[in-house]
């Protein structure tokens, strides 16, 4: 792959009947980023994976994987990328090793390099010794790097990860993502979708799609800066729960969520804290603490989404 | 393309061998259902239950019916001299067919007359009724004396003479009927849920993510599932060589050639199916609807083809085991060679090459 660009999508669209699940969409991924999608379920980012992994045809639009076009050149594309499916994809009844041996070959791996590979493989997923159990009676995060090291057995520059570590415990993702970095470090372009802030943070970029349309993109720190400073507010006071009652109905309060013992409150502009002020003040929580907290990526979304479903006319409620 | 298409047999081998009672039901569903319904399935008539009404009392009516009950076909249920009871007998089904003999019959053969016997049918049963009759005739003929008077000048008579199956057993016609009805049943059950379980675990979607084609998939899957029906039509074949008589008098390599591409026919049915349906559910229910009716009564198992409407006829040209049939009834009850059933052949290899190429296309087009 000569061009710096691995993933490019051009006014992407995929239509099912009257249902736009990818709505004219457009980006750029370039070489050896790591790339975060997120949404929420029927956001449209399994189908954008799917397009992309050639196992789609996109309605209208291009995109272009690896400098092949996903609508012409689907086979070509399907030996320079590797794709980690939502759905757990190995074969629990089969073994370690029958795994590795099966999708090697499947990728068309064989002798020398399929051996190497599959070592690789065992390696990086800490299996070595467990060539011959079923996978069936792996813990989940061992499946999950397995199904990884599957899914790159053929060395593909770009790997799509399609929520690869849902249903797996906290250490486990956090090691999961440190296989991830390493990739990316070796020039191995990873495109991946996550439910869980904390791995979109890890991210180089994230977009995020909702029903269909990208309504943001941005590396996390630049989308946080372009949130705005003085509008995410912590308030602690002696009922939260009061608090949060008052807050729902003040103006100017985009958002009003608890969160532990404290509030986190999100407002439209920096004037309306004075309102915050007020509020609790008349209502019974005079003295609650208010201090300004940096933003989450969270509420970037939040607010994303919310400006996405007010252009929609209202008509969009879901949130991810 | 070879080694990849092995790639996925191995695969599929290895886990039909972790799923061994899956692998066993495939070759051993077959036998043991010939064993069940080889038995039942006969339209030979036994045992009849005959009530007799011997109003002669003579030496003649009794080996009138003498003769009905040592044929072998005939329970004695009922013996009497009035014929009365008939009515009640019949009525009630405790008898089947009634036998009357008329007072003055040894009389009426002494003085060279001839002498009418009655028998009474429960044809509520035609089937049942006609073979029966066919059997009065034959017993009754076997004990009438010869006709003295030889026939009229220039009369004609039929003599029949029946060849491949000279004593008419139904097994011998049936049972390769029911080898192939049971073989298809259980080929296309076999692969139809092949593909759709892949779809339902979801590696159906990593699969195709790879640059596995369509073809490389579906020959691979298709494989193993080859050689363990090719087990089960020989263990089929066999027991109805050993126990039902059936003949082998062809070439037992034409045998497995017909027989083989039947099954890849049945297997490549089963994989296209399995293309269509998104749950293993369906993709059963298809593979029944798919082939019992069809092939019980659309393939000459048990209705010859040349007595239906042509419409029907038509439609059987899609019924692989018609095919089949006409090939496997051939080599075995006549040894006969492919100059006769070669155009059987080749419609077995038409469809097993179209389905495949059906399957391959819905694998292609359903990205």
């Amino acid at each position: 792959m000569s061009s710096a660009i691995a993933v490019e999508a051009r006014r992407l669209t995929r239509t099912f009947g009257t249902f736009r699940a990818v709505d004219d969409v457009s980006f750029a991924v370039p070489r050896g980023e790591v790339f975060g999608f997120l949404g929420s379920n029927g956001a449209g980012k399994t189908t954008t994976i799917r397009i992309l992994c050639g196992l789609l045809a996109p309605t209208s639009g291009s995109a272009s994987v690896a400098g092949l076009d996903v609508a012409t050149q689907a086979a070509a594309i399907k030996e320079r990328v590797g794709y980690m499916s939502q759905r757990f994809s190995l074969y629990t009844d089969l073994t370690v090793e029958e795994n590795l041996r099966f999708w090697g070959a499947a990728y068309g791996l064989h002798g020398a390099r399929a051996a190497a590979r599959r070592h690789w493989a065992l390696e990086m997923a800490d299996l070595t010794g467990r060539r011959r159990t079923l996978v069936r009676e792996l813990p989940g995060g061992l499946r999950q790097r397995l199904a990884l090291g599957a899914a790159l057995l053929h060395s593909p520059p770009i790997a799509f990860l399609d929520e690869p570590t849902g249903g797996v415990d906290p250490a486990a993702r956090r090691r999961f993502w440190g296989v991830i970095d390493g990739l990316a470090a070796g020039g191995t372009t990873i495109f991946v979708t996550t439910h869980f802030m904390d791995e979109a943070e890890r991210c180089h970029r994230v977009a995020l799609m909702h029903a269909g349309r990208l309504v943001a993109l941005d590396t996390p720190a630049r989308l946080k800066a372009a949130f705005g400073a003085d509008t995410v507010f912590e308030v602690r006071s002696r009922s939260p729960q009061a608090a949060l009652r008052i807050l729902e109905g003040t103006a100017g309060v985009a958002e009003a969520t608890l969160f532990g013992e404290a509030l986190h409150v999100v407002l439209t502009t920096p004037d309306a804290v004075a309102a915050v002020h007020g509020a609790l003040n008349g209502g019974g929580e005079a003295g609650a603490e208010i201090r300004p907290i940096p933003p989450t990526l969270e509420d970037v979304f939040m607010r994303a989404i919310a400006a996405a479903a007010r252009a929609d006319g209202g008509a969009a409620g879901d949130r991810p | 393309m070879m080694r990849r298409t092995l790639a996925v047999a191995v695969k599929e081998v290895l886990q039909l061998r972790r799923d061994w009672r899956t692998a066993l039901a495939l070759v051993g569903m077959p036998v043991v259902l010939l064993l069940i319904y080889g038995f039942a399935l006969s339209f030979d008539v036994r045992h009849v239950r005959l009530a007799v009404v011997d109003a002669d009392g003579s030496r003649a009516a009794r080996e009138v019916e003498r003769a009905f009950v040592h044929s072998g076909y005939f329970d004695l249920v009922h013996r009497g001299e009035d014929s009365r009871i008939v009515d009640s007998l019949l009525d009630s089904g405790r008898a089947q067919a009634a036998l009357v003999i008329p007072a003055g019959h040894a009389a009426a053969l002494a003085a060279s007359r001839p002498s009418a016997v009655q028998l009474v049918l429960d044809g509520s049963d035609a089937q049942t009724a006609a073979t029966v009759l066919a059997y009065a005739r034959q017993i009754v003929a076997a004990v009438s004396p010869p006709p003295r008077r030889p026939p009229s000048a220039g009369s004609a008579a039929a003599r029949p003479l029946v060849w491949y199956n000279p004593d008419l057993a139904s097994s011998r016609f049936l049972v390769p009927g029911l080898v192939a009805f049971i073989l298809m049943v259980t080929t296309v059950i076999a692969t139809a849920l092949a593909v759709v379980r892949e779809k339902e675990r979801g590696s159906w979607e990593s699969l195709r993510a790879t640059p596995l084609g369509a073809l490389e998939l579906l020959a691979g899957k298709t494989l193993p599932y080859l050689v363990l029906a090719a087990a089960a039509a020989a263990g089929a074949l066999l027991l109805a060589h050993v126990l039902f008589q059936v003949p082998l008098r062809g070439s037992p390599l034409w045998l497995a050639l017909v027989t083989l591409l039947f099954l890849l026919g049945g297997l490549g049915w089963g994989v296209f199916l399995s293309t269509l349906a998104d749950t293993q559910q369906v993709a059963f229910q298809a593979a029944l609807f798919t082939t019992m009716l069809p092939t019980l009564l659309l393939s000459g198992f048990i209705f010859p083809i040349s007595s239906m409407p042509p419409l029907i006829q038509a439609i059987t040209h899609l019924v692989p085991a018609r095919y089949f049939l006409i090939a496997l009834r051939g080599i075995v009850l006549k040894g006969t060679g492919p100059e006769v059933w070669g155009a059987d052949m080749i419609g077995l290899a038409v469809f097993a090459v179209a389905v495949l190429a059906l399957a391959t296309v819905r694998t292609v087009r359903s990205l």
